[in-house]
């Protein structure tokens, strides 16, 4: 058997010392009634057998597909040096770090992610993640009814629809008010997301870029939130981060993030990296598991998890989140990522990925019938084209040419069904979009 | 060892992209820009391999150290499942394509990947329906709970209450308040659940029970029958917390023995690697009646053969996750279960059960097991021995740390005094259970004679016990604080 | 230990009662259980407490505890020191430790004295 190293005089010895028959008897208190009716599972293969049958599965998929999909993941280069290292057993084969003597090394990398992720959004405290970017938005959403003790969110509805599904979802047992402000032609309402706050607010949640690509300067709206005793909630793009104004230059009070463009492949859905941020006024309504330094009995500096008083295995029921584990391999890869990369890389991506949805865009709106569904207003990476067809039909036809167009903004948007959602990032070249103008111009001639 | 930042040297290359012609600020308004750089580091690649090679010098891990820790299987991770994860064909697969009509051609083995795992995860535990989307074991619990919410608020039933042992993981009270449950405290007798005492807190408002079986002793919970009965006649469903999986695969299906709904820890039982502190899996199963209430979308198969993504289900609890699960951990847990096969968990379970009880065996004399009869997977013993406490628990535990080992877990279950629960798994050997149990009775012995043995312990690690209360205290999270 | 001019609540707050006022605290037995604080999270002033009602909570590395006020009134001054020093609890709970104080709407009941809270301090010791 696999990965079982005991021979038959091993098990002979066991039962010996342990004093029972044989092996079967060890399971003599599941009685008879509570067996299995049935354990009909195939039988086990070799290594180079599920191997076999693996690449087998993976070459149905296709993935030479030039794409312009991002809807809140996108395709970015990811350096060699981040699997190798985060590859490295010491790291990946470890266990959460409750023994911090043993465990310095995935402590230090977690508080150094920390430190990366306040200094993208300017806020100031860091957790050591949470899944992925949308139970962030929940977790932050959660931190703001604690803090206020208030039982409404106001969410803008260009907040990515995936997001406010699972929001939704999560919150449904909670006696909370969800109230979505809606989008104009892609844009936040800054007008209506300020009127709609009162003193009942919880916390405005907002995305910048926000689904539709579209960018916004919130300061102002989180100013009036302040002065309405109501947590900002901003949730961001890491990459466009480092050039974008921050939420902490906008006076958020937490900031939150999919991690996933940080150095983790797409990987059909996960694991992704949920980044949580936020102010000292609310670090302590930070759900899961947090990193600090201290010094040990010689002095030397050390790094422990620490504010467990406020977690599940000692709050239990009265905990700030029932969450166990985060997400430290992803965390421990966007760390990787960022030190790779550095400054001057992610500025550099930044720019490229901007530059090339810039020029996507020109060239696109340059077909007849064909234009931004957010007028001239800023986008970074990401943009929303209003076509003359339903976008399901694009998306089928240059999909069978190897061509993946983008997502089709009507898929959660009633009333958008021609409008499509396209992203470049730094992988894209100016060639795959001139091929794509060009497509995009025969399907619709 | 200083922190990644303070080697940074402004003008070293990393790895760079090539420069734009633009720059941001040519494209967009200046004020949507930042004043001020974020300020992440400049490194040159074998910067950072120093820096990460060393740290992760500093870290004990599964390939290097026994880790006996109870409660969390951790079993041999197999090297091959890494590379089933990172084919490229899986890992360049972007998450939207089942959504966008045809695109779902694009990724017909991922589908089939999740459609065939979640067939498999049902036959093992006997349930009818899978999701693989929760991403955590915590987070299964709360998918679970919440399934019970909607299926009583579906019935019209006024139900406000989840009962919880007193053995529980910290997680599980914790998940149902979230699901906006009230969690209600069940005391243990003799280290199980009793039906006496769930007599008494069991009435009309009670919506489910979280169990788990073996418990979080590693005893069996013979009373099960009893207790699925009694709370089928309030209507009320019986939750499994999976994390103990390990110890009844191939024994006992729980779907047959009356649970309603399941949740797995893909990185115990199905040997993912922990990571650290994640990523994991936490998939949960249902009986039929539960079915309607499972997170969309579902994986479906059509007559000729084509996977496609359901989300058609008007009663559904909604959306969990934001696509279908951790795809890149359940590939492993698949490929670990092709591999072993039906007789191959069993057998890891027969294993695993025998490894247990064998090192029970070995220290019952040294520590005190407080339920000293046939464990499963995992024991409880106390570092009290007859009442006498030498050393406490934590001690024996940074004294293991010295030799090696990674400590069991320590002071949990809450109900065991000084508790040491230890989980070997079966994938060690018979020399390194006995080299274990030499050791700690060789710490216990030289403890009792000078308990400075091992309350000061550990000595040859980079760093001694640390000072919690000045983290707590002065919560530096960052290097910038 | 316990000081006999002060009176106890089962849940090991204590209180000292000076005509209309009340200044409370949390016992040495309850600093010792809970280990090094790390954060105590008190009532503003102006916030009104009911006897036995849930007023805040203490932290240590630990353990995290509800604190319970053994009185019902208004709190009229908060322990500003414990919000940079939380230690001066664990140092003396009775004196510098102290953690508000209330000017109290009714008379207060249910408390015990010195004797009685240390019989309720063995027992749960034991």
């Amino acid at each position: 058997m696999p990965y079982v190293p005991h021979t038959p005089e091993d098990i002979r010895r066991m039962l010996e010392v342990i004093g029972a028959p044989d092996v079967a008897s060890l399971f003599d208190e599941i009685p008879a009634a509570l067996r299995p009716k049935s354990f009909a599972l195939p039988a086990g293969k070799s290594e180079m057998d599920v191997l076999a049958h693996m690449e087998t599965l993976a070459n149905k998929n296709t993935c030479g597909q030039v794409s312009f999909l991002g809807a809140g993941f996108y395709d970015h280069h990811i350096p060699a040096a981040v699997d190798a290292l985060s590859m490295r057993s010491e790291f990946y084969t470890a266990y959460t770090p409750y023994q911090p003597e043993a465990s310095q090394g995935t402590l230090q990398a977690i508080f150094e992610y920390q430190t990366a992720v306040t200094r993208l959004t300017g806020l100031a405290y860091a957790n050591a993640s949470v899944y992925d970017g949308g139970s962030a938005l929940f977790e932050a959403a959660m931190m703001a009814v604690r803090h206020t003790n208030r039982r409404k969110l106001i969410v803008c509805e260009a907040v990515s629809p995936i997001y406010r599904v699972m929001l939704a979802s999560y919150t449904s047992n909670l006696h909370l008010t969800l109230v979505t402000i809606p989008h104009k032609n892609g844009c936040c309402d800054l007008g209506a997301l300020q009127n709609a706050l009162d003193a009942d607010t919880a916390a405005v949640i907002v995305q910048n870029p926000n689904f539709f690509g579209t960018i916004a300067d919130f300061t102002a709206l989180f100013d009036a939130a302040r002065a309405a005793g109501v947590v900002s909630v901003m949730s961001v793009y890491p990459v466009l981060q480092s050039v974008l104004k921050s939420p902490g230059e906008m006076g958020a009070d937490v900031a939150v993030a999919e991690g996933q463009s940080l150095g983790l492949p797409l990987s059909f859905g996960g694991p992704y990296l949920g980044v949580m941020t936020c102010n000292k006024a609310l670090v302590r309504q930070m759900p899961g598991r947090m990193v600090g330094r201290t010094v040990d009995g010689e002095g030397r500096t050390g790094f422990v998890l620490t504010l467990q008083a406020r977690e599940q295995h000692i709050r239990r029921q009265k905990a700030t989140s029932n969450i166990c584990s985060n997400q430290a391999l992803c965390a421990l890869r966007a760390l990787l990522y960022l030190c790779l990369v550095g400054q001057e890389g992610l500025t550099r991506t930044a720019g490229l990925c901007i530059e090339r949805a810039h020029y996507a865009a020109g060239r696109l709106t340059a077909i007849d019938g064909v234009t931004l569904l957010s007028g001239s207003a800023p986008f970074g990476n990401e943009f929303a084209l209003s076509l003359p067809v339903n976008a399901y039909q694009v998306i089928d036809k240059l999909t069978a040419r190897g061509y993946v167009p983008g997502f089709p903004l009507g898929r959660y948007y009633p009333g958008l069904e021609n409008a499509l959602l396209v992203a470049c990032t730094e992988k894209t070249t100016n060639e795959q979009i001139g091929i794509f103008a060009e497509m995009l111009r025969g399907v619709l001639a | 060892m200083n922190t990644v930042f303070k080697k940074s040297t402004a003008g070293r290359e990393g790895v760079w992209p090539a420069e734009p012609k633009s720059s941001p600020a040519d494209l967009l308004p200046a004020g949507l820009l930042r004043q001020t750089g974020a300020g992440l580091p400049s490194l040159s690649e074998l910067d950072v391999v120093r820096h990460f090679t060393g740290l992760s010098k500093r870290n004990y891990g599964v390939d290097g150290n026994f880790y006996p820790l109870g409660s969390c299987t951790m079993k041999y991770n197999p090297k091959f499942a890494e590379t089933v994860a990172a084919l490229p064909g899986f890992t360049r697969l972007h998450p939207v394509l089942p959504q966008l009509g045809g695109a779902g051609r694009l990724c017909q083995g991922a589908l089939e990947v999740m459609y065939e795992t979640e067939r498999l995860l049902c036959e093992l535990c006997g349930m009818e329906a899978f999701t693989l989307h929760p991403m955590a074991g915590a987070h299964g619990e709360l998918t679970g709970v919440m399934i019970i919410a909607a299926y009583h608020k579906d019935k019209g039933n006024k139900k406000t209450k989840i009962i919880v042992p007193d053995s529980a993981h910290g997680t599980n009270p914790a998940s149902a308040a979230i699901a906006g449950f009230e969690v209600v405290n069940l005391p243990s007798k003799d280290g199980i659940v009793d039906p006496e005492e769930l007599a008494k807190v069991l009435d009309d408002s009670v919506a489910g029970m979280m169990m788990t079986c073996p418990n979080t002793l590693g005893l069996f919970e013979k009373n099960l029958p009893k207790i699925v009965e009694m709370l089928r006649s309030v209507d009320a469903l019986l939750y499994y917390d999976g994390a103990n999986l390990n110890a009844i695969m191939g024994k006992m299906r729980v779907g047959d023995a009356g649970f309603d709904v399941v949740h797995l820890n893909l990185h115990k039982t199905f040997a993912t690697p922990h990571g650290g502190g994640g990523p994991g899996s936490g998939p949960v199963g249902v009986s039929q009646r539960l079915v309607p209430y499972l997170p969309i979308s579902r994986v479906e198969k059509l007559e000729d053969g084509q996977f496609f993504l359901n989300y058609d289900f008007p009663k559904s609890i909604g959306y969990v996750a934001p696509f279908y699960g951790n795809f890149g951990v359940v590939l492993k847990a698949y490929a670990y279960i092709l591999r072993l096969g039906g007789a191959g968990l069993t057998r890891a379970t027969e294993c695993a059960v025998l490894a247990a009880n064998y090192l029970r065996k070995r220290l019952d004399k040294t520590l005190e097991v407080p339920f000293d009869r046939v464990c499963m997977h995992e024991f409880v013993a106390s570092a009290c021995n007859l009442g006498e406490c030498h050393v406490r628990a934590l001690d024996i535990a940074k004294a293991l740390l010295d030799r090696g080992y990674h400590a069991p877990t320590i002071y949990f279950p809450l109900i065991v005094k000084e508790a040491l629960m230890f989980e070997p798994t079966e994938t060690e050997s018979l020399d390194t259970l006995d080299q274990f149990a030499d050791d700690l009775i060789d710490i216990i012995e030289k403890s009792k004679a000078d308990p400075a043995y091992a309350t000061g312990a550990p000595r040859t690690l980079p760093v001694t016990r640390l000072d919690e209360t000045r983290a707590a205290r002065s919560m530096e999270l960052t290097d910038d604080l | 230990m316990n000081p006999n001019d002060l009176k106890y609540a089962k849940s090991h707050e204590w209180a000292k009662i000076e005509g209309d006022f009340a200044t409370i605290g949390i016992t040495q037995f309850a600093q010792e259980q809970l280990g090094d604080l790390t954060f105590v999270d008190l009532p503003k002033v102006g916030a009104v407490l009911s006897a036995g009602a849930e007023m805040g909570s203490v932290e240590s590395v630990k353990a995290a505890s509800e604190l319970y006020s053994p009185v019902s009134g208004t709190v009229t001054e908060v322990n500003a020191a414990l919000e940079n020093a939380p230690e001066a609890v664990n140092q003396d709970p009775f004196g510098a430790g102290w953690m508000i104080k209330v000017k109290l709407s009714a008379a207060p009941a249910d408390l015990l004295d010195a004797a009685a809270y240390a019989e309720v301090c063995a027992a749960e010791a034991h």
